[in-house]
């Protein structure tokens, strides 16, 4: 092991930060689509249904497909990596958000508005964070599995821990399989475990 | 006129009418209470005024300002309003809680501190109590947090939908206190929306019955207690509350005989004992000119006097205990109790004889009142007067042979 990290230490400090980067972009981009609407979607009568079926039929696209349909129009490298992955944050989140939201008391909305709150304040004091913890929840799951599936990119050209992986397969090198799939594994439970600090943390105390 | 009502109407887009041509003049300091089956549209009709539902057609204004002209959100925050289900945001302190609509309407943060420390207090809570989340108080905490959130900024007209509804009868007796109090001391004018007569009577200065969208009846709780306006409102109200309210409903009018035996004062004994004897009576009233009371001769009195000839003006008992007619019986029933006097005779307004009134008839009312309807009275209001009717005779019937 110590071998492996002396021959690979700089190769893996970049390429776990090239997988680092791709994830997080594409959970960024994730979050700001789906959690926005996800809200909007609580607000229509119809349209909801169809937005979130459209969602999980993206989702069960196989990733190696996914990625393969990004190369003619994006290229390869992270972009198309990104765009890909991106796609495939979206459910969760939508889900989680629609659900966190449908699930705020039709009273506590009663009330709040009934009190005087404009359409934009029971958003921000009232819905979205008793909302919270759910739509937190779908993140984290997203982050687990954009995580994983960064892996792939590596296929198309995006780097990442991928890398060592493939290159392990093609050698039939098992040193260089774990040498990524480790620090996968160690990446996707960090991030949740911190990720899973956040969620309680926007929890509101009560509801603990 | 604080809050007026013209014509409203609620029509929904599948042609159910929620609410028709309801008109209601709300006076500063006055408690309303809308009451009715549900589906009644008293829930309707109460969510109109702060426009959570826009009516159909007619107008509200309040201080003579059309609603629907000024801005919904800065309407709503003039007015406080509580729910049923509490509406506490879960996730806010008592105090943030409290502070709500004084803080959206932009209040600094040490007045809005002070009216919370106030509302706490009003609400008869401890004053710790404002750093608690809601989920630590109990359902009657709650409320009464609900309740004062409502008037935290000073507002004028409070509107409740069912408030009380969840809670148990000891914690929702403690909350109308509270309520009642509120708006006795402070003057805050109440909507208040129930379906519990007990509680629309006992709160309420006028009661707004509804059915089926319509007002069926709009008086104050003595009114619609002594005058039902149809067979609903009875149901309504039930057979066993109004029985339990006559004391305070039936006026003295309703429970006397309207045939007192009387006689003139130029009239002889001879002729006193001949009516005694026609009429089974043991006392008769003195009436003068028109039908005026001037007093009584009783049975002991003629036997006293030995010539026949003796006109009865000369021995008339002048000192005679009487009622009026138009008094609440629950006012005068201790007096006559406390006289010992077996019968009463009843007055109008210029002293003419009009009725009497037995003390069977008195103890029948007491134990109805406390015992409720008994078992005989299939309709509340007649059948009653029949039974004081057969009462009072059988009482004078008895009292003859003295």
């Amino acid at each position: 092991m110590m071998h492996f990290l002396a021959t690979y230490g700089t190769q893996l400090i970049a390429k776990t930060g090239q997988h680092l980067y791709i994830s997080a972009v594409a959970l960024a981009l994730g979050v700001i689509v789906a959690v926005p609407l996800g809200i909007l979607l609580t607000r229509m009568k119809h349209g909801a249904n169809f937005v979130i079926t459209l969602a999980g039929v993206l989702q069960t696209i196989p990733a190696m497909a996914l990625l393969a349909m990004m190369i003619p129009i994006f290229g390869i490298g992270s972009t198309p990596a990104i765009v890909a992955l991106f796609i495939y944050s979206l459910l969760p989140i939508l889900r989680n958000t629609y659900l966190g939201m449908q699930g705020v008391s039709p009273t506590v909305r009663d009330a709040a508005k009934g009190m005087g709150m404009t359409w934009w304040q029971m958003m921000i004091q009232a819905e979205i964070p008793l909302a919270a913890p759910v739509i937190m929840a779908g993140i984290r799951l997203s982050a687990t599995y954009v995580i994983a599936w960064a892996t792939l990119a590596s296929y198309i050209g995006a780097g990442g821990l991928g890398d060592f992986i493939f290159n392990g397969l093609n050698l039939y090198r098992s040193d260089l399989i774990l040498g990524g799939s480790i620090p996968v594994i160690l990446l996707a439970l960090i991030v949740d475990y911190l990720l899973g600090k956040l969620e309680t943390a926007v929890t509101p105390r009560q509801l603990r | 006129m604080l809050l007026s009502m013209e014509h409203l109407r609620k029509e929904y887009p599948n042609g159910k009418i929620a609410v028709d041509d309801f008109n209601l003049e709300v006076d500063r300091g006055e408690f309303i209470a809308f009451i009715g089956t549900s589906g009644s549209g008293k829930t309707t009709t109460m969510r109109m005024i702060n426009r959570m539902l826009k009516q159909t057609s007619g107008t509200i204004k309040i201080n003579d300002k059309d609603i629907s002209k000024m801005d919904p959100v800065k309407l709503r925050r003039s007015i406080g309003y509580v729910i049923q289900n509490i509406g506490l945001m879960p996730h806010m302190t008592i105090q943030e809680n409290i502070e709500m609509v004084p803080k959206l309407l932009g209040w600094s943060k040490e007045k809005r501190a002070e009216q919370a420390h106030k509302m706490i207090e009003l609400a008869q809570l401890p004053d710790d109590m404002l750093k608690r989340y809601p989920g630590e108080l109990s359902g009657g905490q709650q409320q009464r947090i609900g309740v004062v959130r409502a008037l935290a900024a000073d507002q004028e007209i409070i509107l409740m939908d069912e408030p009380f509804g969840a809670l148990d009868p000891i914690t929702r007796e403690s909350l109308q206190d509270l309520v009642k109090h509120l708006q006795e001391d402070l003057g805050k004018t109440f909507i208040f929306v129930t379906h519990d007569m007990d509680e629309a009577l006992h709160l309420a200065t006028k009661v707004v019955i509804m059915s089926q969208g319509k007002q069926v009846q709009v008086d104050t709780p003595e009114n619609i207690l002594r005058h039902p306006a149809n067979d609903f409102v009875t149901n309504l109200i039930g057979e066993e509350r109004l029985i339990r309210a006559q004391p305070n409903i039936l006026s003295v009018s309703q429970i006397m005989l309207k045939n007192p035996v009387s006689i003139t004062p130029d009239k002889t004994v001879d002729d006193a004992i001949d009516l005694m004897h026609e009429r089974r009576v043991d006392t008769l009233l003195v009436t003068g000119d028109q039908g005026v009371l001037e007093g009584y001769v009783d049975l002991e009195d003629i036997n006293r006097i030995t010539d026949p000839h003796t006109a009865i003006g000369d021995f008339t008992n002048r000192k005679v205990f009487f009622v009026k007619a138009d008094s609440l019986i629950g006012d005068t029933v201790d007096r006559i109790l406390k006289q010992g006097v077996k019968n009463v005779p009843v007055v109008d307004q210029d002293k003419h004889l009009v009725g009497i009134v037995t003390r069977t008839a008195l103890v029948d009312i007491v134990y109805d009142a406390l015992r409720g309807a008994p078992e005989a009275n299939e309709e509340p209001a007649s059948p009653i007067n029949a039974d004081i009717h057969a009462a009072a005779t059988h009482d004078e019937g008895g009292a003859t042979p003295q």
